[in-house]
């Protein structure tokens, strides 16, 4: 089934890098859950490089976790296997979240080491700083530390 | 931090006795100027780490400490199998087995400067590095296990890499307990064309000039001198053991509350290591370390060849190779007992000192070699175990210079172009695919990794014996 990936994200999406010491620290905001995975992957992705990543090839992968928590760390590192295997770089994404499962599509395109001077390669999502809430305004957000 | 939360033992040790879910003290080997530089999340992990089941005699923080995930960087803890004690995946973290290896060229640093534009060249050519970078060797799932078995060992039956290396590597260039049939098929996928590649982030292959000795009798047993240049090559095990450390955070965090460990911090999900999983995860990540071992075997290996192309009577044989992520069982001294432990060292450094049985003939009067790496301006360091170290902290040492800076800092602070340049400048030749990398690994991201040793020496964890300055760095 080929999906078209979406063109812009909803009002109140957005991502941004935190710091941390040795590492970095993602968070994605959306209207959902699941927006708020789409967007902290962007910032996955917006770590390894600043080029735009060209939505050439899709790629579909599905996790399981007992909260929500958990399953988030479950996608960031979904989405980092398919980076290393595929040598691959994504820069759209849909996820679907039900009950303690997710599906999700990958858009994104082989690594051009001189297009996008790609910059720490992600070896792993970690628990720390680990934390996705829906705050006053409704907005969820997803966030934690990556090891690079 | 502030010093005034511990109690000063003497002007290198700070102590933080057990309070609440702490089972022993915290010991922070620093000088106050560090101590106080370090983020206070620091402490907190390394209370968490005080809280876990087994653990003997403290939880220690090395002089280069800085905010982790689960375990602080450059934690060390060691636990008893017989008291409960666990092995956590989160203190050894992802890069398991991730280390230095130190090579002696027998040039001289004017037998660099002749050549030294084209060696970093061909340096970067040849050595795999930064992310989208393909290595040489495809493995199949036979060749995948017996690489997981054989280590470094594995690499030299290759022809990557020669028999003498394997003394000068750690457990002889293979450890032993590896269990390739405990490594998931995703993690041996993520590794299946990844030998002979460095990574990115903090890992390198740098030129060096010996700048500087402390300690000539031990200088001399190590082969090196003032203007003696070396090779030395930071990485780990590569996707597979980001893979492995994954899976079993994942699976520790679920059963840890199944054999009624409380955890302070989910990254420190761990398992009795008398337990299914403890196993399992011990024989896994004794297969990353084989990884790693075997990695680093081959980037000698590639090193060597490019510098025959230059020099055609280098040999580049190896001052050592140790790790410094790692879980290993270890006999140590515990009041008055030698007791069989399992030390977790995150981000810190193996340092036995003299005498030391695992050493090879030609190190043990000394000690093992102890290689710290700085950052590309400013340089690394060979220390050397210390008789001390093993009162101290199990015989480990510190790692690195540690970072004074996020990531994201350094980001907004410095271009990596102008980085390159002004190192240019100075003699020191960078070469890395991404500029952006570089800013994040500027110098002046990393604390003074001067006064770290100086303060590991002064709290008996390593003693010095010679400073490395850059002449090229390649980084992925």
């Amino acid at each position: 089934m080929n999906v078209e990936p979406p063109s812009e994200p909803a009002r109140g999406a957005r991502w941004e890098h935190f710091a941390h010491d040795a590492d970095i620290g993602i968070r994605g905001w959306g209207s959902t859950p699941a927006e708020a995975f789409e967007q902290a992957a962007r910032a996955l992705t917006a770590a390894v490089t600043q080029a735009q990543v060209s939505p050439q090839a899709e790629v579909h992968v599905s996790c399981a976790a007992p909260d929500l928590e958990l399953l988030f760390v479950e996608w960031l590192n979904a989405v980092i296997y398919e980076m290393a295997v595929r040598r691959m770089l994504f820069g759209r994404f849909a996820v679907e979240i039900e009950q303690n499962g997710l599906t999700g599509t990958l858009w994104g395109e082989a690594v051009d080491i001189a297009r996008h001077a790609p910059a720490s390669e992600p070896k792993g999502a970690t628990y720390t700083a680990l934390k996705v809430a829906q705050g006053p305004d409704g907005i969820w957000s997803a966030a934690c530390i990556v090891d690079v | 931090m502030e010093a005034s939360r511990f109690v000063r033992v003497d002007p290198t040790t700070w102590s933080l006795e057990p309070t609440g879910a702490m089972r022993v003290p915290v010991v922070i080997y620093a000088d106050v100027h560090l101590l106080e530089d370090m983020d206070d999340k620091v402490i907190e992990q390394a209370k968490n780490v005080a809280s876990l089941p087994g653990i003997v005699r403290g939880s220690y923080v090395m002089p280069d400490g800085h905010w982790g995930y689960g375990f602080p960087i450059g934690g060390v803890a060691a636990f008893d199998p017989d008291l409960g004690g666990v092995v956590s995946a989160g203190g050894v973290g992802f890069d398991i087995s991730c280390g230095v290896r130190t090579m002696l060229t027998g040039l001289s640093t004017s037998d660099i400067v002749r050549v030294q534009r084209q060696l970093a060249d061909s340096l970067f050519r040849q050595i795999p590095a930064g992310v989208g970078s393909r290595g040489a060797i495809t493995l199949d799932a036979g060749e995948m296990d017996e690489m997981l078995t054989g280590g470094a060992e594995w690499a030299v039956e290759h022809g990557w890499g020669e028999q003498g290396d394997l003394d000068r590597i750690e457990e002889r260039g293979r450890m032993t307990g590896a269990r390739p049939d405990w490594v998931s098929d995703r993690a041996k996928e993520r590794q299946r064309e990844e030998m002979g590649t460095l990574g990115s982030g903090n890992h390198y292959l740098e030129v060096q000039a010996v700048a500087e000795i402390f300690d000539p009798t031990v200088a001399g047993v190590f082969g090196i001198a003032v203007d003696d240049v070396v090779v030395t090559i930071h990485c780990g095990s590569r996707g597979l053991g980001h893979q492995i450390g994954t899976e079993f955070l994942k699976e520790m965090v679920v059963t840890a509350g199944e054999s009624g460990i409380v955890l302070p911090d989910r990254e420190l999900a761990c398992a009795p290591i008398n337990s299914e999983v403890g196993q399992r995860y011990l024989g896994a990540m004794r297969a990353a370390t084989n990884c790693a071992l075997a990695n680093r075997e081959i980037l000698g290996h590639y090193a060597r060849r490019v510098f025959t192309h230059f020099f055609p009577n280098a040999e580049l044989p190896i001052l050592f190779d140790v790790s410094h992520n790692t879980c290993k069982v270890e006999t140590h001294l515990v009041e008055g007992k030698r007791r069989e432990l399992f030390v977790h060292r995150k981000g810190a450094t193996r340092a036995f000192g003299p005498g030391h049985q695992s050493l090879p003939d030609a190190l043990r009067p000394v000690g093992q070699p102890v290689l710290i790496g700085g950052s590309m301006g400013t340089g690394s360091y060979i220390l050397v175990g210390d008789v001390k170290s093993e009162a101290q902290a199990f015989s480990s040492a510190c790692h690195g210079a540690g970072r004074a800076l996020s990531r994201h800092a350094a980001l907004r602070q410095w271009s990596g172009r102008r980085i390159v340049d002004e190192l240019a400048a100075r003699g020191i030749l960078i070469r890395s695919p991404s500029s952006r990398g570089v800013a994040e690994e500027a110098p002046g991201a990393y604390k003074d990794v001067s006064a770290v040793v100086a303060v590991a020496e002064r709290a008996g964890l390593a003693r010095r014996v010679a400073r490395l300055r850059p002449l090229i760095c390649i980084k992925g």
